[in-house]
């Protein structure tokens, strides 16, 4: 199969394992992103696929050929590091074609590609210009340039927009995705920002403790996590202790119909997004609550409520505006097909 | 923190200590050797107060136009090995251990507290025939019997760049920890092996750092008056070594005033010039 499949990769340093048995196929041409709190393992995992870490144990092949402990300047990726790392020494050109110069690429071909690589990152006429004198913009689309330059099977981010101020970030996220499909290359993006990873991945690979989590299309991530740390992680949840017998599942103290329990399980947490959470009057839903606070964001409306000891978040539409103030009693509905049903 | 320009001469004060230590202890003597280079020496005594260029046109003759050619060829020789020793080393050395860098800057600076003299005596027992390193090599087989290693211009080169090493290790040391070491790692990922990588990138982003502890060195190893004698022939004593001469067993102040002078200047002019050809490459 063409694409990069790691199977079983374990690394410790010492008696520390960074990552632990991850087992993940990317299929050629997609998009995926490591998404993780810090030291949860996604930069030494991506570190192992770079060849810059080898593995402790576990395998890594890409396209059919296992490249486990092939050396890093082997393995024909592209990568842009976290500090861009672009050589203080050259010129915006000569580090794009930093990698064909090594492999002996002749000049007027280098040129060409340059030119090539400076209009496709709008940066055209930019080529004899020192790396200093670049904005953070500017520097990315360079360390963007440079590990395209030789067409890699590969293409590794790490943290690679963490440098840029939050509105430029949101337009290179969309313009890496953009770019990324029209070259249809295998990348792999290292983040701990849930927004880019949703933005940009076709599979977001969740990871936490060295494991893998969840590894599923963003959308699958958010509405129907694998555990909680997933559902936490991932946007704002509710996570509500229920608890199940034959009489029903009882939820903050009411009993919630509709709501059923697969595989028997007799106690467990449901995760269930503010957004699902309605209020209503009281009496007119099963679980009642009093409101302690709201925060009025503008484009949202978000409500705490407390039922049965436990703070529950509602979020609205202002023109679904509940008619709700401090102190107030409320009635809580849940709609059963919202209600994700996990371990605890 | 933004501080304001000094308004009065009071603000200057600070200076006073600093500027005095500098004027009693470098701008008086230098000057006083300036002075005296253009004195007439007198045989039987020391010298008397004069100008005359009789120094200075002693000094251009094809004897001291070799000595001091061959003086600053060894020093730039040693500032060559020095840098081609000490880059590799500490850079591998910046990448290593805490606790592996600690023992080996330990060691370094150790040498740092060895007198010329030591090191001079130390390295020509090591050289000798009798208690020399040949005798190991002859213990190993490599070789047929011991020999002498010195007086040699070999032994003079070794005993220089021993004594340098550790000021160039340190020098360089801290530029090579502040250097990104995501530069070799992002080289090794285009397609560069380590050593290339060393060579296109690390090399190149340390180019300043490297030509100015090369001057440092090239002018530290100018300096050497003890090693060329205790280790060389006398074809391999350097001008500080005739300077040494002439001011303190000849009683020519005078004519070492001179040497030492024109030695000053010509060094300066090296340095300028290694500094100018700097700037040129980097605009270029």
């Amino acid at each position: 199969m063409s694409g990069l499949t790691l199977q079983n990769v374990t690394k410790e340093f010492g008696t520390f394992t960074a990552v632990r048995n991850v087992e993940l196929t990317v299929p050629h041409g997609t998009f995926v992103c490591l998404l993780g709190p810090s030291g949860c393992g996604k930069t030494t995992l991506m570190r192992m696929v770079a060849g810059l870490d080898l593995p402790t144990s576990g395998s890594i092949r890409l396209d059919d050929r296992d490249i486990t402990n092939v050396p890093t300047h082997k393995r024909d990726l592209g990568m842009v590091f976290q500090s861009l790392a672009l050589f203080p020494h050259l010129t915006v050109g000569e580090n794009i074609a930093y990698s064909l110069r090594i492999r002996g690429v002749g000049k007027a071909e280098q040129k060409k590609r340059v030119d090539e690589l400076l209009a496709m990152i709008h940066l055209t006429g930019y080529a004899d210009r020192p790396v200093a004198k670049l904005s953070g913009g500017q520097r990315q689309r360079v360390a963007i340039a440079r590990a395209l330059a030789i067409s890699p099977k590969l293409f590794l981010l790490d943290e690679p927009l963490s440098a840029l101020d939050a509105k430029l970030r949101e337009a290179m996220q969309v313009e890496l995705r953009q770019l990324q499909q029209r070259l249809g290359i295998t990348t792999i993006v290292v983040t701990h920002d849930q927004r880019e990873a949703m933005t940009m991945a076709d599979t977001v690979v969740v990871m936490n403790g060295g494991e893998i989590r969840q590894a599923a299309p963003p959308v699958e991530i958010y509405r129907r996590p694998a555990d909680t740390f997933v559902a936490d992680f991932i946007g704002m949840t509710n996570l509500i202790d229920f608890k199940a017998d034959g009489a029903g599942t009882q939820v903050l103290g009411a009993s919630v119909p509709g709501l059923v329990i697969p595989n028997g399980l007799p106690s467990g947490i449901i995760s269930v997004r503010p957004e699902d959470v309605h209020l209503t009057a009281p009496g007119n839903a099963p679980i009642t609550g009093t409101v302690t606070f709201v925060r009025d964001l503008g484009g949202t409306i978000e409500t705490f409520v407390e039922a049965a000891g436990k703070q529950i978040v509602a979020v609205s539409m202002p023109n679904a505006r509940p008619d709700v103030a401090v102190g107030q009693s409320v009635g809580i509905a849940l709609n059963p097909d919202d209600c994700v049903v996990l371990k605890a | 923190m933004r501080r304001e320009t000094p308004q009065k001469l009071t603000d200057y004060s600070p200076l006073v200590f600093p500027a005095g230590m500098l004027i009693v202890f470098f701008v008086v003597p230098f000057a006083t050797m300036i002075a005296v280079s253009f004195f007439k020496r007198n045989p039987s005594g020391f010298y008397t107060p004069d100008f005359v260029f009789d120094n200075y046109a002693r000094f251009l003759s094809l004897f001291f136009g070799k000595v001091l050619g061959f003086s600053l060829m060894l020093a730039i020789a040693v500032a060559i090995c020095c840098i081609v020793l000490a880059v590799p080393f500490t850079y591998l050395l910046s990448r290593a251990r805490r606790r592996t860098q600690v023992l080996w800057l330990v060691a370094l600076l150790s040498i740092l507290s060895l007198s010329e003299v030591i090191i001079g005596f130390a390295w020509s027992t090591l050289f000798s025939r009798t208690a020399g390193i040949t005798n190991l090599l002859v213990m190993l087989g490599i070789m047929d019997q011991p020999v002498a290693l010195n007086p040699s211009f070999g032994a003079v080169l070794t005993a220089m760049t021993y004594q340098a090493l550790p000021y160039t290790v340190l020098v360089l040391y801290p530029a090579l920890v502040r250097l990104d070491p995501t530069l070799t790692e992002a080289a090794r990922t285009l397609g560069a092996s380590p050593i290339r990588a060393f060579f296109t990138v690390v090399v190149p982003a340390l180019r300043n750092t490297i030509v100015a502890t090369l001057i440092m060195v090239f002018i530290f190893a100018l300096g050497c008056y003890l090693l060329p004698q205790i280790l060389g022939r006398p074809q391999h004593w350097t001008l500080s070594v005739l300077i040494t001469d002439q001011a303190i067993y000849q009683s020519n102040m005078p004519f070492a005033a001179a040497m030492a002078v024109f030695l000053v200047l010509v060094t300066l002019g090296l340095v300028g010039l290694t500094v100018y050809a700097g700037r040129k490459g980097e605009t270029a």
